[in-house]
């Protein structure tokens, strides 16, 4: 299944706040654990990960800082702030009030008709 | 043992191609060297997982760049999220890495230092009982320019390096200037006072020109990079005058609303000392931004050369149709003297910013026109004064303004002789820009000439 890309794009902040309220970590390990999360079916541009991080830093929703593991290469880690915790909640609510109006959606088109092509679409 | 030899060359190879890949990030100029990093870190963790998943250490390359996203499209949404990266920056260099940054603050330091030299020197008289707003204001006048230049040229004299030999022949030829201005008995309101007062810093900058080219004046490309130099500095130093001017009233508003009058501060130390600061930030603006910034010159250059062209040969047609002679008066030769100035200072930086193996096109052409009416146009208003110059004697002012306006002439006539040439695909491009980068010899000699020997010739009049 292909996600679209404006779906991928407005759920991406609340996605990268999210992972990043559970401890700070570093793009390659969010982006695995989104891809995770939605078992795959969240596809990135790997890249297009960085801009929205430093778009989040930007606005003072996560904060970031180079560290160096011992033995290890050095990695620009990426934390939370206070004001991203707020956002995240905010941004919470705000989907959870579109999953419930999607769901409200989902159960009357059942009951309805059942999920067949349009007659528009069946004659072209 | 085999088997560890193709590891290690494969991570040879592996390496290559990152550091190929990391070239590539960092042509682009909305990625700062700490996204590079950024995204290569991603990039290696991507390859590590895939080779551990057991992939070849190629096709794991291949498959990370793959998924990193076309480099376009990072850079678009860099861009998009760093907007201010487009706008490059000029005074300091924002990344507190390389040697480059030490550098380039310690060449602040010392145009701080230069400024605040030049800044102090022109207070230097006033020790001596010299006012500046007061009756000596000739001495100022004819020595404007001994204060800042020197503090400029030797900026540039540190900057690059020059050799022991060259300094002194230069500060020997500051030091004749100095003797020229102040030995000669020239009355504050004589006309040798003011030719000197134009004068004097047209030889001098000459000689920061020769500081400016490193010592290696003869190189035309040096001499070139010069003429950029001071049309760039010109620009500059007109924006900091204007924001001059702005803090200038601004000082005397506010110290006025509050009782206390500020016009003897301004007046005395504001004005001269900023002036001459700003000769030496000016000048370290257009090398610092020199390749951060599209050059000024050409770009307005580019706007006023069609202009002037239409403005000349409207006022040629005019001429010709009305059948009105030039109307000789004593001013005509310097209104003149300057418009030959203007279509020669188009000329230059048309020149300075062409590229010498461009096909004539019809800015080329333009060009032509514009030199070829400011000619036509000034041989008649030559014919029409030679009938008069007896009439009126040979004063320094006139001479002076006959010499430069032969001067301008000889320069624009062979010049669009070349351009012709150029035009009808005879000749290459760069004959014109030796012939103009040689003819700076010309403006030097008569500006020294008009310096030193036009107080004698013509009796300290």
């Amino acid at each position: 299944m292909h996600i679209t890309k404006d779906l991928v794009a407005a759920s991406a902040t609340p996605l990268v706040l999210g992972i990043l309220a559970e401890g700070e970590s570093y793009g390659y390990a969010i982006l695995k654990q989104i891809n995770e999360l939605s078992g795959g079916q969240l596809e990135w541009t790997d890249g297009l990960l960085y801009p929205l991080l430093h778009r989040l830093e930007r606005l003072g929703h996560v904060e970031s800082a180079w560290e160096t593991p011992p033995g290890g290469r050095r990695r620009k880690y990426y934390r939370i702030t206070d004001q991203g915790c707020a956002e995240l909640v905010e941004q919470r609510r705000q989907w959870a009030a579109v999953v419930d109006a999607l769901r409200g959606v989902w159960n009357i088109s059942q009951s309805i008709t059942p999920i067949t092509a349009p007659a528009w679409e069946a004659g072209r | 043992m085999g088997g560890g030899t193709v590891i290690v060359e494969s991570n040879n190879d592996l390496e290559a191609q990152i550091a190929e890949w990391r070239a590539y990030v960092h042509r682009r100029r909305e990625l700062l060297q700490t996204d590079a990093e950024e995204l290569e870190d991603h990039l290696r963790s991507r390859i590590t997982e895939l080779t551990e998943a057991g992939l070849g250490a190629d096709e794991a390359f291949l498959i990370a760049v793959k998924r990193m996203g076309s480099l376009d499209e990072l850079s678009r949404e860099f861009a998009r999220e760093h907007s201010e990266r487009l706008w490059k920056q000029l005074v300091l260099p924002g990344e507190p890495d390389a040697p480059a940054a030490a550098r380039s603050r310690r060449e602040l330091l010392v145009m701080m230092l230069c400024a605040a030299v030049a800044a102090l020197a022109i207070k230097v008289p006033a020790l001596f009982g010299l006012d500046i707003s007061g009756d000596d204001a000739g001495f100022y006048v004819r020595n404007v320019s001994l204060f800042a230049l020197p503090a400029l040229a030797a900026y540039f004299g540190w900057q690059r390096r020059l050799d022991r030999r060259v300094i002194g022949v230069l500060a020997l030829l500051f030091a004749i200037g100095a003797v020229a201005a102040n030995a000669y008995p020239l009355a504050d309101d004589s006309q040798s006072t003011v030719l000197t007062a134009i004068h004097l810093p047209i030889a001098l900058w000459l000689v920061v020109g020769v500081t400016y080219a490193g010592g290696d004046w003869r190189s035309d490309r040096r001499r070139m990079d010069f003429i950029r130099f001071t049309g760039e500095w010109l620009i500059y130093f007109v924006l900091i005058a204007l924001g001059g001017g702005v803090l200038v009233l601004f000082t005397a508003g506010t110290f006025d609303a509050i009782g206390l009058d500020a016009e003897g501060f301004i007046n005395s130390w504001l004005l001269p000392c900023g002036a001459m600061a700003a000769v030496i930030v000016s000048a370290w603006l257009v090398e610092a931004k020199q390749s951060v910034i599209e050059n000024m010159a050409p770009v307005l250059t580019r706007v006023f050369t069609p202009l002037f062209a239409v403005t000349l040969l409207a006022f040629l047609v005019a001429m010709i149709w009305t059948n009105e002679g030039i109307d000789v008066e004593r001013d005509v030769l310097i209104l003149f003297d300057l418009l030959l100035v203007i279509v020669l200072g188009l000329l230059l930086y048309a020149i300075s910013a062409r590229n010498p193996a461009a096909r004539p096109g019809l800015f080329d052409k333009l060009q032509l026109a514009l030199v070829v009416s400011a000619l036509i146009i000034d041989v008649m208003v030559l014919l029409a004064i030679t009938g008069r110059i007896t009439e009126w004697g040979f004063s320094p002012n006139k001479t002076a303004a006959l010499g430069e306006n032969v001067i301008l002439l000889t320069n624009l006539a062979w010049s669009a002789w070349l351009f012709l040439g150029f035009l009808r695909g005879r000749m290459p491009f760069a004959r014109l820009e030796h012939w103009q980068t040689r003819y700076l010899i010309v403006y030097a000699v008569w500006a020294w000439t008009v310096v030193l020997a036009f107080p004698i010739i013509f009796d300290f009049v």
